[in-house]
């Protein structure tokens, strides 16, 4: 029989789909030109540039293609936009920066960098659902403000923040606002054009596109301070040949991602309460991590007590089910996450979460199959976890583990 | 029949690379692990990064050249309260700490034993210069020093119960260093830019006063004295000296002399002459036995006070649970607090303890 393998990690990185492998394979092999070069091959593959620059720009609602700017993915698209937006705001004597305390670190090690450089930043606290209010950024906004920069879906434990009344908040005040919207294409609808975002940071492989490209939107009018210098490439705003074969598959793959958000959500949502109840039914112990309301569809963020986070991935791995829990560490090892601490998790809650992710690859069986590897892998867990047993003993609760 | 599968404690370096490699010899089915032990900010590198990349990098290097399978798991809350911060404390109560000793019981015979049998393991292995075999006579797991007396470990693994015995495997035990050298190499697994690691690895530097000023704050000067109270001049901390040190004091007298103690209370540093520094008897506790299960009567055997020592000949007295009286047959240098005495009948580790306190 076939080890089952179950992906539940649709958060950390997705396959790249087969419309957008067939879109970038000939600018591998075939089409392989410098779309700076003005030969017919270079123009072709400046022309497949700006056909995906255009299928972009829409699925975003931008005004216009020329707002979206090629990156090498997203965390480059956030140091691009908070540096330019700090570098702008200081010439002009504003060194003051708002973000939250559950962001990526992109943007938040972005910001303690900019920090050791002068300027201030407010970390907004989430709530306990992981949601920053409008009325906390408006609180905090002042004559310095050089840029908010607020996410739009957090990425472990899947809150939807209220970008849009942010931005609103952002334009009355006169503000430059950010959003890091990695974690939302295919989940939200956007209309650019419509919304109070001046800069919108986006990763193509975690809608089906390869590592390795990403863009930032940026409204027209709002200006734009280079990070890598060189070529003129990307008017001038972002050196370095394109990655031409990627940028023409995220074209492609966000288009497909944002023509059945709808239909996504309802099936997705529907496999995440499934797993959600199922899994705080099986497993005593266990707590959602994050708020049922305001959730993104695929997200199920859940703490098991007396559980080390990094044994769980491992063990869950053995039986096929690749997910996760905190922040994956450079290593290769598992840090505790800022995110479940920010929301008011302790240490032993926060190192016990499990993370799962799902996307347009996940079916009702992978869902019984985690329903039915989890309640047994976190029993054995416990019956071999010291803490578990610390716990048991100290809090008088009786172990379910011991036959 | 199966075959039984390993989990090795993977460095990077030399001696684990070379174990990993014996182990498949020998016909294991062999996975490779590195423990992230420290962030470089924890311990005052500046760089921003995961504990020391380049280690965890040379190691999963290693596993690629070996085609195994390779995991980092993330110790570093368990290794900041189990060895940084004991190193600390017992520095600061006028202790000399072992930290190798602490992280070898708490980290690879603690947490990632217990990680490798979660994981379904059935034997984790390192890259330490001891063997060990299963004794029917006597029933029980055996500790042995290495064919290797130079590079010797088994000092810092006196601690180790029955049950970490029986699931360790020590492939590099039974070889000479060159030898292991020679097979890293043949196959190789040699980093050329690998430093010979540490004494203390959490401290690069060497520079085990900062550390402790960082953590602690300055520590406070005081009198240098001799036992009759003579002040011979001042000291900068009681941190900065260890029992037995001669040079670097700063203070000058008609015979050499050795740091003998440190009063904690009266932030006192006491010298003696080179009969002072030796004492005849010492306690330990935290005992550990590994040939018997328990001593219930005085033992003739060898100890060891330090881990590049020669093991001297004393007797063994049992004292409560988990304690022991050592009696020297001669009076024995600069014996530390906080350092381990380790308990030798030949070769063969007895066992040992954290030693509490000694007496002229």
């Amino acid at each position: 029989m076939e080890k089952p393998f179950v992906y539940a990690d649709n958060a950390a990185t997705t396959n790249v789909s087969d419309n957008a492998l067939n879109a970038m394979l000939p600018y591998l092999k075939e089409q392989y030109g410098n779309p700076s070069s003005i030969y017919t091959l270079g123009m072709d593959a400046a022309k497949a540039v700006l056909n995906a620059r255009r299928q972009v720009a829409e699925a975003l609602g931008a005004a216009r293609p020329s707002e979206i700017f090629f990156t090498s993915g997203g965390s480059e698209a956030d140091n691009l936009a908070i540096k330019s937006a700090a570098e702008f705001g200081a010439k002009n004597g504003k060194r003051h920066i708002i973000t939250t305390n559950i962001e990526h670190h992109a943007v938040l090690h972005t910001c303690e960098h900019l920090e050791k450089h002068g300027f201030e930043v407010t970390y907004l606290p989430a709530d306990e659902d992981g949601i920053v209010s409008a009325q906390q950024v408006e609180n905090a906004i002042r004559e310095d403000t050089a840029i908010v920069s607020v996410m739009a879906i957090n990425n472990e434990i899947g809150s939807i923040l209220p970008i849009e009344e942010i931005g609103e908040v952002c334009k009355k005040k006169g503000v430059l606002f950010h959003t890091d919207a990695v974690q939302a294409i295919g989940q939200l609808h956007f209309d650019l054009k419509n919304m109070n975002i001046d800069m919108l940071s986006i990763s193509g492989h975690k809608f089906h596109s390869p590592k390795g490209v990403g863009a930032l939107y940026v409204r027209t009018g709002t200006p734009l301070e280079s990070l890598i210098h060189g070529g003129a490439q990307e008017r001038g705003k972002r050196a370095g040949t394109e990655n031409v074969a990627g940028i023409v598959a995220m074209g492609v793959a966000i288009t497909d991602a944002v023509s059945g958000i709808d239909e996504r959500n309802i099936r997705l949502a529907k496999m995440r309460n499934r797993l959600i109840d199922n899994i705080l039914a099986a497993i005593p112990y266990s707590r959602l991590n994050g708020g049922r309301e305001c959730r993104s569809s695929g997200n199920v963020n859940i703490s098991f007590r007396g559980i080390e986070g990094e044994s769980l991935i491992l063990a869950l791995d053995i039986r096929g089910i690749a997910a996760s829990s905190g922040s994956a560490c450079t290593s290769g090892s598992i840090d505790p996450s800022h995110v479940l601490t920010a929301i008011g998790l302790n240490e032993e809650l926060a190192k016990g979460s499990l993370r799962l992710t799902l996307g347009d690859g996940n079916t009702d069986e992978d869902i019984d199959y985690i329903l039915e590897v989890l309640p047994e892998t976190i029993k054995r867990l416990r019956s071999m976890s010291p803490m578990w047993q610390r716990i048991c003993r100290e809090e008088g609760i009786p172990d379910y583990t011991v036959q | 029949m199966a075959k039984k599968r390993v989990l090795a404690a993977m460095s990077g370096g030399v001696d684990s690379s070379a174990a990993v490699k014996l182990l498949l010899d020998e016909g294991y089915e062999v996975a490779g692990a590195t423990m992230h032990l420290y962030n470089n900010e924890d311990i005052g590198i500046r760089e921003k990064t995961c504990c020391s990349l380049n280690d965890v990098e040379d190691a999963r290097l290693v596993a690629l050249k070996l085609g195994i399978d390779f995991h980092v798991f993330n110790f570093s809350d368990e290794f900041k309260s189990c060895v940084m911060d004991n190193f600390v404390d017992t520095y600061l109560a006028g202790g000399t700490p072992n930290p190798c000793i602490e992280c070898n019981k708490h980290l690879k015979f603690g947490s990632f034993l217990d990680r490798a049998k979660l994981l379904g393991f059935d034997f984790i292995a390192t890259g330490h210069y001891v063997t060990s075999h299963f004794d029917e006579a006597s029933g029980r797991w055996l500790l042995k020093r290495s064919a290797d007396r130079s590079k010797d470990q088994s000092y810092v693994l006196y601690g180790m119960t029955q049950e970490q015995l029986a699931h360790t495997l020590f492939p590099v035990g039974a070889m000479n260093k060159p030898e292991i050298r020679a097979i890293a190499e043949e196959n190789g697994l040699i980093n050329a830019h690998k430093r010979d690691s540490q004494d203390i690895c959490f401290i690069p530097d060497g520079d085990y006063a900062s550390f402790i000023t960082e953590r602690a704050g300055e520590q406070p000067e005081g009198d240098i004295v001799l036992s009759d109270d003579t002040v011979l001049g001042r000291h900068k901390g009681l941190i900065h000296y260890t029992i037995g040190q001669r040079r670097g004091v700063g203070v000058s007298y008609s015979e050499p002399l050795f740091v003998t103690a440190k009063d904690m209370a009266s932030n006192r540093l006491i010298m003696g002459n080179a009969e002072q520094v030796c004492s005849k008897r010492l306690t330990a506790g935290d005992v550990n036995y590994i040939t018997i299960d328990k001593l219930t009567s005085p033992l003739r055997c060898t100890a060891q006070t330090r881990y590049h020592q020669k093991d001297v000949p004393c007797t063994i007295y049992p004292t409560g649970e988990n304690t022991a009286e050592v009696e020297f047959d001669v009076p024995h240098k600069a014996v530390s607090k906080g350092q381990s005495v380790v308990f030798y009948d030949g070769e063969y580790v007895i066992g040992g303890g954290t030693i509490e306190d000694s007496a002229r």
